[in-house]
């Protein structure tokens, strides 16, 4: 049929893309300024000094702006999977039915609970009550992000389900392995330390542009040691939680961790690429092109990250779909050729189940399921025609993921700079260094969806991992109407975003000792 | 410096916090509510119905029939292309 074609998976996935990476604009930045905030509002409570009430007023001003305008833009992610990854939205449904659920009534509802305080109740309710109100608005974005982290991480590392042939779907067994798996609460931690790290680039931003203007200049010290103490705290947990986050790809997902290194052929005692340059000249995954123009090299820091052992065999592109090697259980990967074969058992035996179940004939169905089960770990490889499907965008991933890290290694370093110059030096005229702080903020989004990339990009086909990869996932609509839909939410999130840079500037050029936003 | 009034004096309830909070906000949180809205009619009002409808709630009455559709899907999107 002429409905489900190859460009309205693709235009799915370009919509999804785009609908998340500007959703993400948004979401560090509450997150971040939230804790930034809070820490200011603690400080006014400590110290009685209004010149932290003034800070605090501030810069919730500007996190009312990006809440206002970047609520809710999350849900047109939702109403994409019923539209546009109906299979999938079925296939997962109780799964992410739950941590979903779990997001919208408590952790958003706590949110915007506590803003209404938060905005409306200076002098209306007693410092502390505000001062809580505060923390819990910090707090319940980060729950709000925790659960949606949850669902996510389930789709790089399914655990806690068991299908079900009768219904076609993923059926939760264990919540709290749904909720607490390895990769869900390290990739929380990563996210949220990332979103800090927005969060106090733009503090810093902000207060190097006051600098640079000569304005409000007690007001825009204080702010910058704040968001350089949090910015350093970010970005050295962001390396911590990034080490944890490089060993359980390589653990549940070897080819996102082949595909971050550019690495085809694997090794014993790997080395980490820490700058290199990939050949365009590899086409294929098993030529013989060299895959690299250069690189330079950490000796055997990838054995070290991904299987803690300076010596371990780290597989190569060329392994993962040639199988063969010994997997970290002890065990032997298969090929690509053997879990296709598999895949292909599983779903002919999903079909088979159905029909013997009509037939009346339970035995026969009993069977089918046996072998479901015995290859559903392999389901999704019946997808896939050949060994280059089962690979990501290499260059994408490999790219985003060295300019990831040197980003986060040049913010360990800024904000070491910075605070060195706020304590030890005098800041105030070090005009070089607000400049620097002013044009660092872009890198610190960039550094931010890079992160996603490496993740998302990285995983592909998979929609959830080995199982289900995205043409299976995908309704069987028309391009075209995905296509009309994309362009809509193009204009729909520029135009919000434009407007949200144009208020947000309008209200930092006002300044801290604006009353601008009363409520 | 704001007057900081005395909590244990005035007692506010929350029905109160919210009504002068509302109606004393400035021209830009009348501006972010009104985008904030806007935003919100265009996605639940016109991008939900219009451009997003729930492929299997809307062709389907019940979950029996939703599973039979996805099983097919699934079923037969691994045969081979003409």
């Amino acid at each position: 049929m002429d409905l489900l074609s190859a460009s309205a998976v693709n235009w799915s996935r370009a919509q999804f893309a785009l609908t998340a990476s500007y959703h993400w604009l948004f979401v560090p930045l509450t997150i971040g300024l939230g804790l930034i905030m809070a820490i200011m509002e603690s400080l006014y409570v400590k110290t009685g000094d209004e010149k932290w009430k003034n800070a605090t007023k501030f810069w919730q001003k500007i996190f009312g702006i990006n809440f206002a305008i970047g609520i809710a833009t999350g849900i047109i992610l939702e109403f994409q999977f019923g539209t546009n990854w109906s299979n999938y939205s079925w296939f997962v449904g109780d799964i992410f039915g739950a941590p979903f659920a779990i997001e919208g009534i408590l952790a958003f509802f706590m949110e915007a609970t506590f803003v209404s305080i938060m905005f409306f109740g200076w002098n209306r309710v007693s410092k502390k009550m505000h001062l809580a109100s505060t923390w819990l608005v910090f707090v319940g974005a980060s729950l709000s992000a925790f659960w949606i982290l949850v669902a996510n991480a389930w789709m790089q590392y399914p655990i806690g389900m068991e299908f079900n042939p009768e219904s076609v779907r993923n059926e939760m067994v264990d919540f709290w392995a749904v909720a607490f798996s390895p990769v869900a609460y390290n990739k929380f931690l990563h996210t949220t330390f990332s979103c800090w790290a927005v969060g106090a680039a733009f503090v810093v931003a902000i207060s190097g542009w006051y600098l640079l203007k000569k304005r409000h200049t007690d007001f825009a010290v204080k702010s910058m040691k704040i968001g350089s103490l949090v910015g350093l705290v970010a970005f050295v947990m962001l390396a911590v939680t990034g080490d944890g986050s490089a060993y359980h790809v390589a653990q549940k997902q070897p080819m996102k961790l082949a595909a971050m290194e550019g690495l085809y052929e694997g090794k014993e005692g790997a080395g980490l690429v820490a700058v290199g340059m990939l050949n365009p000249a590899r086409k294929n995954y098993n030529d013989e092109v060299d895959p690299y123009i250069f690189k330079i090299e950490l000796p055997k820091l990838l054995s070290l990250l991904g299987y803690r052992d300076i010596n371990a065999f780290v597989p190569g592109i060329v392994d993962i779909v040639d199988g063969g090697y010994t997997l970290p259980d002890g065990t032997t990967s298969l090929s690509f050729q053997e879990r296709k074969e598999r895949g292909l058992k599983a779903i002919q035996a999903l079909a088979d189940y159905q029909v013997a179940k009509e037939e009346g004939r339970d035995a026969d169905a009993a069977n089918h399921e046996i072998i479901l089960r015995e290859n559903y770990a392999h389901f999704g490889y019946g997808y896939l025609e050949t060994e280059e499907d089962m690979i990501p965008n290499i260059p994408l991933t490999f790219y985003s993921f060295h300019l990831m890290v040197m980003i986060g290694m040049y913010f360990i370093l800024f904000f070491m700079v910075m605070l060195y110059f706020l304590y030890k030096k005098d800041m105030v005229s070090n005009r070089w260094l607000q400049y620097v702080a002013l044009w660092s903020l872009p890198l610190a989004y960039l550094a931010s969806q890079l992160g996603w990339v490496v993740a998302e990009v990285g995983r592909q086909p998979w929609t959830i991992q080995d199982i289900l990869p995205v043409q299976a996932a995908s309704s069987a609509i028309s391009a075209q109407n995905v296509a009309t839909t994309f362009i809509l939410f193009a204009v729909l999130f520029t135009g919000l975003l434009i407007a949200e840079v144009t208020i947000m500037v309008k209200q930092i050029k006002k300044g801290p000792e604006s009353e601008g936003l009363k409520a | 410096m704001e007057k900081e009034i005395d909590i244990a004096e005035k007692k506010y309830n929350w029905f109160t916090m919210f009504w002068s909070g509302f109606t004393s906000m400035s021209s830009m949180s009348k501006t972010l509510w009104i985008v904030a809205i806007v935003k919100l009619v265009i996605m639940f009002f016109i991008l939900k119905p219009f451009f997003f409808p729930n492929v299997l709630e809307t062709n389907y009455d019940n979950d029996a029939d939703k599973a039979e559709h996805v099983r097919t899907e699934l079923y037969e999107k691994v045969q081979p292309s003409e």
